[in-house]
């Protein structure tokens, strides 16, 4: 064995962790412009790549792909090698994934605001970009799966589990989502039409809930709960029986984003049951994190780390409970196109991927450079009030908003006319787009607060290459 | 159901829904441990150990949230029982969102249908004075037409302004109706090519002439013998226009696409193409018979 084999690949565990804040902060910052410009349209400034249209979407790769993406390579590089006693499989091939997702989110960055699209929602992305991305995901597969396979432990960890059910089915969803015919470089259309091509970007869209921003994270949870709380996970069964519930009924949930719409009863039906049956697998999850602090609960009071690490599997927990209720076709019947949707999936973006992300990061970036903690803990303390503030605004104002929205658009008067005309619901939208934005800035400055967190972290300290422990089992 | 081409698929869904929801069940089943053995006051582990200190205990499955699991799987069968889940099998309860939709629509007939059999019956001058069918109509009117004409009907660039005694295609009651039923679209052809960059100039300044605008009394002069040739057969001799053809009347002062020299040699220019959709699928005929005369009481209150 020569000498790298011995030292782990922090290398590239550090350019993921330190561009998931970096497009943390990009995306966030673009999230706010569009909630200013919901208020003042005038944001826009008369420029056509600032209208709303076109930044949404690149509000939404960013956020989603740049920093989520980001965040789970960097943790899922990390924690494969630490729980597998291995080196990373090929560092060029890990490279190349570092610099081939880079490659995608600036590619992302400059033509969504150029206006090109194929307009499925959070895979917009045209098919040059497409055929970039589905590059990369293979070299990660074949990183990650490659590390599994030289691992010197027996078993493999839980949170590897979530990070390869993530990895491999993340490549099918996108290959067969963005499955389309060029016309010219940047146009191309669809393979599947009308309502198959709803239901498959459906079926891609929600399992980009469930896989990308679910399975992923709560891989990053299985290992930075136990490491931070210094605890066992609570239930090994727990964890077996949660993990294959709940990756294989999220594959069927999809068409409850389709309810009353062209496609069959049927298949809106099993869209909503797999929902419903969604719940309990997802709330094991929740349950095996909480529980990781039973006799620990203590350290809550002191480690702001595990506040953040806690409170977002709060807010998994609740935006799961939340999900399957709007999934119920009479629910969804008020839901569906108002901001409650807006509010529900920001519960769960900010509540817990963002939360979980933050967390797992300031126990991340300190090792990384051979420290053993953050330059400032009191400024994580203040991070995460600021942000679990900010998340409390955004998500109360669009459930008022949302549900206010779903009563106004019923509301019918004694002559059978609506009440309402749209604009009224929008006028009356107002305040709470307000709101929306004063919870959206807190969140925003919380992660410049840990830029310069990690500014001061990293400045002048030296990265390190971790020495491969023997492993502990017998 | 139409979208099956074999009675395979009806199987195969049926089955694997079905096999699904049961073995997640038995799934649960088979894992659920009941106690579990403590090892010096702590629960037992599974005996595994990674990166140096992760372990995980053995803890059971917690009750409720099994129950809890098996509740949403039961759940779940009723209702594809109940409700068409399983291919093209209907469900006991013989539920459809179009029949859904139906019934919906055969409640608010039977609630609201009289009001408007009565405005039916009445003429459209008489409605465009009675509150209560303005009412509706103004109701209908910001949700279907206010998009487009504003909340006032005042309309916008482009769009046409409902308050005035202007139409482009007649302010029948009759015509209205059509208007708004059939839809129109005005077609004004360019003429940039045929007329070259002066001949437009020119035309156009004919045109301010004719609403007794500032011109050029030249250019017009000239843009007079075009107009003759090229824009006559539309707008009329005298540039009145004509309703049978959505030609605007040129010797007003409504300017739907802009007034001035540069916004008129545009549209002489480039051309424009204007639609008002047709609404008769989205609307009842009495609806649009009350919509008809709330429109006819805008134009009336002008001036």
């Amino acid at each position: 064995m020569n000498h790298r084999e011995e030292t782990y690949n922090y290398t590239v565990v550090r350019q993921f962790a330190i561009a998931t804040v970096v497009w943390g902060v990009v995306g966030m910052a673009v999230g706010v412009l569009i909630a200013a410009q919901l208020l003042w349209p005038e944001l826009n400034f008369g420029v056509p790549w600032l209208s709303y249209g076109r930044l949404r979407p690149l509000h939404t790769n960013a956020v989603i792909f740049a920093f989520g993406g980001s965040a789970l390579f960097a943790t899922s590089y990390y924690v494969v090698q630490r729980t597998c006693h291995a080196r990373l499989f090929s560092d060029a091939l890990a490279a190349f994934t570092f610099w081939g997702w880079q490659a995608v989110i600036v590619a992302a960055a400059v033509t969504l605001p150029l206006g090109y699209t194929q307009g499925k929602e959070y895979a917009e992305l045209e098919w040059p970009i497409d055929l970039l991305i589905a590059l990369v995901w293979v070299a990660y597969a074949i990183v990650f799966f490659g590390t599994i396979f030289k691992r010197k432990v027996p078993h493999i960890y839980v949170a590897n589990w979530f990070f390869g059910a993530f990895i491999l089915t993340v490549a099918i969803l996108h290959i067969v989502n963005s499955a389309a015919i060029p016309a010219t470089l940047w146009k191309s259309y669809s393979v599947y039409a009308g309502a198959q091509d709803a239901m498959v970007q459906w079926w891609y869209g929600h399992n980009a809930v469930g896989f990308f921003l679910t399975a992923g994270f709560l891989g990053m949870m299985y290992y930075f709960v136990p490491k931070q709380a210094g605890r066992p996970v609570y239930s090994y069964p727990l964890s077996v029986v949660h993990f294959w519930a709940l990756i294989f009924t999220y594959m069927w949930a999809g068409p409850h984003h389709l309810h009353y719409t062209a496609l069959p009863d049927w298949a809106q039906s099993l869209g909503m049951i797999f929902s419903l049956m969604l719940l309990a697998p997802s709330w094991g999850g929740m349950i095996n994190g909480i529980m990781t602090l039973s006799g620990a609960w203590h350290k809550l009071r002191t480690d702001p780390i595990l506040k953040f690490l806690i409170v977002s599997l709060s807010f998994y927990g609740m935006s799961t409970f939340e999900g399957p209720m709007m999934s119920i076709k009479t629910v969804n019947a008020l839901s569906h196109y108002t901001d409650w949707t807006i509010g529900h999936v920001h519960s769960g973006a900010l509540g817990w991927v963002g939360l979980v992300s933050m967390g797992s990061l300031y126990f991340l970036i300190p090792r990384l450079y051979g420290r053993t903690e953050m330059a400032s803990v009191r400024a994580i303390n203040l991070h995460f009030w600021v942000a679990t503030i900010g998340i409390v605004l955004y998500i109360a104002a669009m459930w008022i908003a949302g549900v206010m929205q779903g009563l106004m658009w019923r509301a019918v008067g004694a002559d059978g006319t609506l009440t309402y005309s749209f604009v009224e619901s929008v006028k009356a939208t107002y305040p709470f787009y307000a709101i929306r934005l004063v919870g959206g800035l807190l969140y925003l400055a919380g992660i410049l607060i840990m830029a310069w967190n990690v500014w001061k972290t990293v400045a002048g300290a030296r990265p390190v290459e971790a020495r491969i422990p023997a492993p502990a089992y017998a | 159901m139409s979208e099956f081409t074999s009675g395979f698929w009806d199987v195969y869904i049926a089955l694997a829904t079905i096999v699904s929801i049961v073995a997640c069940g038995v799934f649960l089943k088979h894992q659920s441990v009941h106690r579990v053995p403590m090892v010096g006051g702590e629960p037992q582990t599974s005996g595994h150990v990674w990166d140096e200190d992760l372990r995980e205990y053995h803890n059971p499955l917690p009750r409720w949230w099994a129950w809890l699991f098996y509740l949403t799987l039961a759940f779940s069968l009723v209702y594809v029982a109940l409700y068409p889940a399983l291919g093209s099998y209907p469900g006991l309860l013989g539920w459809t969102q179009a029949k859904q939709l139906e019934e919906e629509n055969a409640r608010a007939q039977a609630l609201y249908g009289p009001i408007y059999e009565k405005f039916a019956a009445q003429e459209v001058a008489a409605l465009a004075k009675d509150p209560q069918a303005l009412a509706i109509g103004q109701k209908l009117f910001l949700n279907h037409c206010a998009q487009c004409h504003a909340s006032d009907g005042a309309g916008s660039r482009g769009f046409p302004n409902l308050t005035d005694r202007d139409w482009l295609w007649g302010g029948t009651p009759e015509a209205i109706r059509t208007s708004i039923a059939e839809g129109r679209t005005g077609v004004m052809p360019p003429f940039g090519p045929a007329l070259g960059d002066d001949g437009v100039k020119d035309v156009a300044h004919y045109v301010l002439s004719l609403s007794g605008a500032a011109h050029d009394s030249i250019r017009a002069a000239r843009g007079k013998e075009k107009y003759a040739q090229l824009c006559v057969a539309c707008h009329g001799p005298e540039g009145k226009g004509n309703i049978q053809l959505g030609a605007p009347d040129l010797t007003d002062r409504v300017w739907l696409h802009g007034a001035g020299e540069a916004a008129i040699a545009e549209t002489i220019a480039k051309g424009r193409t204007n639609q008002m959709p047709a609404h008769k699928e989205l609307l009842a005929p009495a609806k649009i018979h009350l919509l008809t005369a709330y429109v006819l009481s805008l134009s009336a209150q002008a001036r």
